[in-house]
């Protein structure tokens, strides 16, 4: 059952890609309106959730995701999780040390 | 030898059933053979993904080592043309996405139109890059034998930025940083562009196709699979953006 639907190709509406891209766009205007406020610590982290918002929608609508086989969605998610370990745990080593810092 | 070789034969001849052209013979079914192009394509993508993160990686180490210095080197980065070049990008992922529902839709001149769109927003960007790279060129700012720490030891030299940002003088050695940020810059925008570069020349490629009547018979693999290169290169900037122009203006 879940096979077949599977095998189906689906289109994406351009109605879909329209609010995909009005939010693209508005994500753009609210992360450069964010960078003139004085955040401290969280201004990158505010500008990378909203870079990270806009590139989920990206992954899901614009490149079909969303719509796609198990195999596809099982793939990219598996490659981001990967991927976060290992910059994440890069990170996590580098900046809870001392070194560099002279 | 020869007989497994006839048995072979005789048996493809029984079981080949009708299939359209574009079809491999290996694949059972044509969605058979959409799925495993799209797999491949991700699995390229991914590859992608950990090389840019690598860049992205040593760009955050670097900024929270010599944080005055990347602070300093990001102000030279004018947001209005990062901001524009945004929009072109995410302009083009739209058009792009349209093309692909285009070839889906068997629209031959609305493909035709889309991809000319894609094309023209993406030499854009390359354009307004280029006007960036050109002041980078004109202040010293590019690493190697000619770079100039002036406008970081010596901050009021470059009225332009200093009237937006009043920055502080930095100590020699770290103005001497700022360097990495710029070579790092370089790298990072550089590397996005050339994907760009890459992706028009298939772009022009596939405009004399889809003219010529391809991707809209069906078989719309190849604008499909573009499109995931496209709209990723179009993921890279929009984590590059912030990055390099937005999260130091304080």
């Amino acid at each position: 059952m879940s096979e077949h639907n599977e095998q189906e190709h689906h289109i994406v509406s351009p109605k879909v890609y329209l609010v995909i891209l009005t939010a693209l766009l508005v994500g753009t205007a609210v992360t450069i309106w964010a960078s003139f406020i004085d955040m401290g610590p969280l201004n990158p982290i505010i500008a990378l959730a909203i870079a990270c918002t806009k590139a989920v929608l990206v992954i899901l609508f614009f490149m079909h995701v969303k719509y796609s086989t198990k195999l596809t969605k099982l793939t990219v998610g598996a490659g981001v999780f990967t991927f976060l370990i290992l910059v994440g745990m890069t990170l996590a080593d580098y900046f809870t040390r001392a070194w560099g810092r002279w | 030898m020869s007989d497994s070789t006839v048995i072979a034969q005789g048996a493809a001849a029984d079981e080949h059933h009708a299939h359209p052209p574009y079809q491999r013979h290996h694949f059972e079914t044509i969605g058979q053979q959409n799925d495993a192009t799209n797999f491949a394509m991700w699995l390229f993508l991914l590859t992608e993904i950990m090389f840019f993160g690598g860049l992205f990686t040593a760009y955050l180490i670097y900024r929270n080592w010599y944080y005055p210095a990347f602070v300093a080197a990001s102000h030279q980065l004018d947001i209005f043309w990062g901001g524009l070049n945004t929009l072109l990008l995410i302009s083009s992922s739209f058009t792009m996405a349209m093309g692909v529902w285009c070839a889906e839709t068997r629209k031959q001149s609305g493909l035709v139109l889309c991809l000319v769109l894609t094309f023209v927003l993406g030499l854009g960007f390359l354009g307004i890059k280029s006007i960036e790279y050109h002041e980078k060129w004109e202040k010293h700012h590019i690493p190697g034998l000619h770079f100039s720490t002036q406008s970081f030891a010596d901050p009021e030299s470059d009225t332009e930025v200093f009237e937006k940002y009043h920055d502080k003088a930095l100590a020699p050695d770290m103005a001497a940083h700022t360097e990495l940020y710029f070579f790092l810059y370089f790298a990072m925008t550089g590397m996005h562009a050339l994907h760009m570069i890459i992706g028009i020349a298939i772009l022009a490629f596939m405009i004399v196709r889809a003219r010529a009547g391809a991707y809209t018979n069906g078989h719309l693999a190849f604008v499909e699979n573009f499109g995931l290169y496209w709209h990723f290169v179009d993921i890279v900037w929009i984590f590059l953006f912030p990055l390099l122009y937005l999260i130091s203006r304080h």
